[in-house]
Order: C-alpha cells, then sequence, then structure tokens
C-alpha cells in the first residue's frame, strides 16, 4: 500500500494534466486551477524547507567544528536578521530599544544552538539563558512603542534596516562574487585556453570574435560584428536548438515513464 | 592571511581613501592621457609576451591587476564607443514604440543581485523608456530579489530623470506585485488569473483596490511582457507558457551568458526581441536616446574583452612557439 497508493496518484494527476490540455471544459479548467495552486502550495513548502536544511546544516558544522565553522554563526544571524527586519517596522523618528531588541533575538538564537550542542548541565544554563533573553526580548517588544511588530503585512519592506542590509550588503556581497568571475577567466584564458586541436582552434576563434565584437576603435571591427551575429544565428542557433529539442523529448520520455511507474526514483529507490 | 596579502589590501584602502577624499572630481583623463595609458598598457602587454615567450608566465595577480586597471580606466577616459545595434535591440524597442500610450506591459524581473549589474541597467532604460511613453507598467517577479530590484531600477530612473517622479504615480501608473513562489507554474496560473496569484501588491494593497489593475484580470489584459531573466525561471519558461499557451507578445533582457540559449525562441519568432548582457543594454539606451549606466559600463567591458584577448593570443603565440623549439 505504501507504494502503490503514490502509484496511483502519479498516475491519475499525470495522465489528468495530459488530458485537461485537449479539453477546454469549464469543469476540467476548475479542477487544472485547483492542482496549479496545489503545485505553489508544494512550493510555498519547499521554501520552508530549504530554511530547515539551512539550519541543519549549518548547527552540524558548528557541532561537529568542521572547517569554516565560525562561518555558520554568520549564515545564522543573517537568516534571522533579515527575518527580524522584515517583520518589524519603525513607527516614528526614533529607533528607541530596536537595537537591543535585535540584538537580544539574536542572543536567543545563538543559545539555543549552543543548547543543541551542550551536554549536562551547560544545556541546563544555555536554556536558561535564551528564556532570559527571549524574556528580555517579549519585554522591549511590548513597552518599546517607536517600533512595532508586523506578522501579516509588509511593513517590514519599509524597514531601511531590511532595504539597507539589501542595498548595501547583499547587493555589494553578491554582485563582487559574480564579478570575480572576469579575472578568473582571464588567468585562466592565459594559460589554459590553447588551439591544442582543430576543435579548440574553432572554439578560441569564435570566442575571440564575439568578443571583439563591440570594440568598434579596433580594425576590422565591423566584419567581427558581423561574423559574430552570424555565429549567434547559426551554429549556436543549430546547436542550441538540438538541444533545446533533445531536452524537450527527453522531458517527455521521462515523464511517462514516471507516470506508468517505470521511474521510481521520486520515491526514494530507482 | 599572509603579510604580503595585508600590504595588498592596506594599499588597496590607501588608493581608494586617496581617490575618494583627496583627488578632486569628477577626475576625466584627456584625450591625449588616456591615449598614453593605452600605449602605456601596450607596452606592458608586449613585456608580457616577451616574458611569457621566454617560458616565463606571469603571475595570476598581475593577470588580476590588468583587468582591473582595463575594468577602471574607461570610467575615467573621454573616450565614447559608437554602439552597434543588432536587429534583435532594434526588435524591441519598435514592439515597444508600437505601443500606444496606456498600454500595459508587464515587467517580469526574474533575477537577483550578482546579475544586477549587467541587468539593471537595461531595466533602468525601460523604466525609463516606459514611462516617458505613458506605458502602464506591472512588475513581478518570480526570483525573491526581483521586486526589489524592480523598485531600486524605478528610484534610478527618477534619480536620473526627476520630472518622472513627478508625473509617475504608484498604482496608476506602475504597481508592483511582489514575488510569488512556483517558478513556471506562476506563469501558468496568471494566464487563468492575476489576482489568484498576487491577491496584494508587494505593500499589502488589496489586489482590487489598486487602480491600474482594475481591468486586468490575466493575460488577455496585457500589451506586451518584458522579462528580465538571468536564469531558471525565466525566459524560456515565459516563451513555454506566456507566449506558447497565452500568445502574449514577449521581449527579453538576459545576461551575456544566458542570451545565447535564448536564441532559438528568437529565431522562431517567439520572442519578439532580446536585450543581451551589457552590450544589449548600451544599444536599448542608444535607441532611447537615454545614456545611462550601460553606455558608461561597455567601454569598460570591452576594454577587459580585449585584455582576455590579448592574454589568450599571448599564451597561445608562447605554446606554438614552444612546440616549434620542441620539435
Amino acid at each position: 500500500m505504501k507504494r502503490q497508493i503514490p502509484f496511483a496518484l502519479v498516475f491519475i494527476f499525470g495522465f489528468f494534466t495530459i488530458f485537461q490540455y485537449f479539453v477546454p471544459h469549464e469543469s476540467s479548467e476548475w479542477v487544472y486551477e485547483f492542482l496549479l495552486d496545489w503545485i505553489l502550495i508544494i512550493g510555498i513548502f519547499a521554501l520552508a524547507l530549504g530554511i530547515w536544511s539551512l539550519w541543519r546544516v549549518s548547527i552540524d558544522k558548528i557541532n561537529n567544528r568542521r572547517p569554516n565553522w565560525g562561518y555558520s554563526y554568520v549564515t545564522l544571524a543573517g537568516l534571522f536578521l533579515m527575518i527580524i527586519f522584515g517583520f518589524t517596522a519603525k513607527n516614528g523618528d526614533s529607533w528607541g530599544y530596536y537595537f537591543p531588541f535585535v540584538i537580544a533575538v539574536l542572543l536567543v538564537i545563538i543559545m539555543l544552538i549552543q543548547t543543541i550542542k551542550a551536554k549536562g548541565q551547560s544545556k541546563i544554563l544555555y536554556i536558561g539563558l535564551a528564556l532570559l533573553f527571549l524574556i528580555i526580548s517579549i519585554l522591549i517588544g511590548y513597552f518599546d512603542k517607536s517600533w512595532s511588530i508586523h506578522f501579516s503585512t509588509s511593513e517590514g519592506l519599509k524597514n531601511t534596516m531590511f532595504q539597507d542590509f539589501f542595498d548595501y550588503i547583499l547587493i555589494p556581497i553578491l554582485s563582487t562574487m559574480f564579478s570575480l568571475l572576469a579575472f578568473f577567466i582571464a588567468s585562466a584564458a592565459y594559460r589554459a585556453f590553447r588551439a591544442r586541436n582543430v576543435l579548440a582552434t574553432i572554439l578560441l576563434v569564435a570566442a575571440l570574435i564575439v568578443m571583439l565584437r563591440f570594440n568598434f576603435y579596433l580594425p576590422g571591427a565591423e566584419y567581427f560584428a558581423r561574423t559574430s551575429t552570424w555565429l549567434m544565428n547559426v551554429p549556436n542557433l543549430a546547436a542550441n536548438r538540438a538541444i533545446v529539442i533533445g531536452i524537450g523529448l527527453g522531458v517527455v520520455a521521462t515523464a511517462l515513464k514516471v507516470i506508468l511507474g517505470i521511474e521510481r526514483g521520486y520515491m526514494g529507490k530507482g | 592571511m599572509k603579510k604580503k596579502e595585508v600590504v595588498i589590501v592596506s594599499l588597496l584602502i590607501i588608493f581608494a581613501f586617496v581617490l575618494k577624499y583627496l583627488i578632486p572630481k569628477p577626475v576625466e583623463f584627456s584625450y591625449t592621457v588616456s591615449m598614453i595609458v593605452i600605449i602605456l598598457l601596450g607596452l606592458v602587454f608586449v613585456y608580457i609576451l616577451i616574458r611569457t615567450l621566454q617560458g616565463q608566465l606571469i603571475g595570476r595577480r598581475v593577470v588580476f591587476l590588468l583587468v582591473g586597471i582595463s575594468l577602471s580606466l574607461p570610467f575615467f577616459m573621454k573616450l565614447t564607443l559608437n554602439i552597434p545595434v543588432s536587429p534583435e535591440v532594434r526588435s524591441v524597442y519598435d514592439a515597444l514604440q508600437k505601443l500606444p500610450p496606456g498600454s500595459k506591459v508587464l515587467a517580469a524581473f526574474d533575477y537577483d543581485p550578482p546579475s544586477a549589474p549587467e541587468l539593471q541597467p537595461m531595466a533602468v532604460a525601460f523604466m525609463k523608456y516606459a514611462f516617458d511613453r505613458g506605458l502602464k507598467v506591472i512588475i513581478m517577479g518570480l526570483w525573491p530579489q526581483g521586486p526589489q530590484q524592480a523598485d531600486q531600477a524605478i528610484q534610478s530612473a527618477f534619480k536620473a530623470e526627476p520630472s518622472l517622479k513627478k508625473k509617475i504615480k504608484y498604482g496608476r501608473d506602475y504597481v508592483n506585485l511582489g514575488f510569488q513562489a512556483g517558478n513556471e507554474f506562476v506563469i501558468l496560473r496568471m494566464g487563468e488569473s492575476f489576482k489568484a496569484m498576487f491577491p496584494s501588491d508587494l505593500y499589502n494593497t488589496p489586489y482590487d483596490s489598486i487602480p491600474l489593475l482594475n481591468n486586468v484580470s490575466n493575460f488577455s489584459n496585457i500589451d506586451f511582457c518584458m522579462d528580465f531573466s538571468a536564469g531558471k525561471p525565466g525566459t524560456a519558461e515565459w516563451v513555454q507558457i506566456a507566449v506558447d499557451r497565452f500568445k502574449l507578445p514577449v521581449a527579453a533582457g538576459n545576461t551575456a551568458v544566458q542570451a545565447p540559449m535564448v536564441y532559438p525562441y528568437l529565431n522562431s519568432h517567439q520572442l519578439v526581441g532580446l536585450l543581451g548582457g551589457m552590450s544589449g543594454g548600451a544599444a536599448f539606451e542608444k535607441l532611447t536616446k537615454k545614456p545611462g549606466k550601460a553606455t558608461t559600463y561597455i567601454l569598460s567591458q570591452s576594454f577587459a574583452h580585449v585584455v582576455v584577448v590579448i592574454f589568450i593570443i599571448i599564451g597561445n603565440v608562447a605554446y606554438f612557439s614552444r612546440k616549434k623549439e620542441k620539435k
């Protein structure tokens, strides 16, 4: 039964979704829309699962003192900081005791991490400290009227701290990581990009032409631009089209295998 | 951290400090100085070629430094680049140009900060142009940070053209519906009902209270869609669902890495047009006659491309000369 029910569900919903596409009846549309809503709900659960997975991986790293375990504290602090900022908003001109509140909540999280790691009496100590900081944060939240907590609204998006962390921390960090590619590509190109055989030569020449297409101060720039357009529109297009069609056929074949119960990898067994 | 690295980082910090506080702004090289700098760089490459031919590959830090210089120097140079306009960029512009004022344009922001340096300039250019033309923009994101990027693009557009800020009103001229989880299924569901996917906007205003969305129920009420995408879910999903199933005209703005993969949709006319990478953004700015960051950055990028090409050539010349010696 444990195996038959999932197979039956996959078979029914799989075939229904295929046939629904060809049946433009109102009731069929209604069931289809209902199923689509279910997919989105499952998608949102995946987000929660992602956060839980991040928590588990980071805790495991801290507990077992794996390489660079200290950064896991930073990861978790970043995660919870953004959540705190997203749920809180300033009411007036002053922040009041907002920052002591943020620190208290972060300390609760840190104490909880330590509790998981600790054994014996120190476990009780950390639980006690977590409770203490929790009470402090609740008290600050209750008495401080200069800011407020908003659980089901988007007030947090207007929180300066939320926006500033996004603008001045997240964006520069992620952009820097991506920008580093330019430097590594240049270094790798100098050391390893060699015309060792015919295929490598074709790749190299194509890469040079495409890279030089926008340098209109170079002699022969028009030629590079035209050749580059041809490269993109003919060989690149042909190769990509072949890949796309191949993927499409593969998806159809895999979907049929899943629906018919031949492919059972999604159940955790091959 | 090694002592050498500490020294390098300290020097960089001092350099940044000097650049920010001690050098009068704007720093701009004359044409002659620009040419001297380019010639000096050329001499450095000749030296590198000689060393490489002697069998001594230069260290990667030198490569990094030269790429860094080639990326940053153009910001101070008075050189201008004649930006070519590709047919795919022109198609985007023409399609937008055909829309009468008041047309509803869906702008999907399917990217996050790592791709922002490449996609943000074209998003800003698009916003400036759309607001200037009186197009009504409905923003949404299949990527969590997309709606924030859209907000930034709008603020940048307002900063560049303060007159727009007075003219454009939230809820009437544009709306940000925010992010919705579910990848391509969000597009599929939007084909039936926008409201089912976005019961309220990013700021929690109910869907029915937003004037711009009064007559918008699904894709049939949208005149055009512009998708700024850096991966999946992105342009391919918009084409496969919004274009093929709901016949929505879609154009895309992609990163240069992703652009070649989108060409099959362009050639089959499933995609109206494409702004590919920084060059696509710069060409769009040229067509809209609103030069912005893409026009500035493209010179920098083209310099870096030349440097990479030179490194490839040097590496290969050395490779073949050594091969010849061995024979």
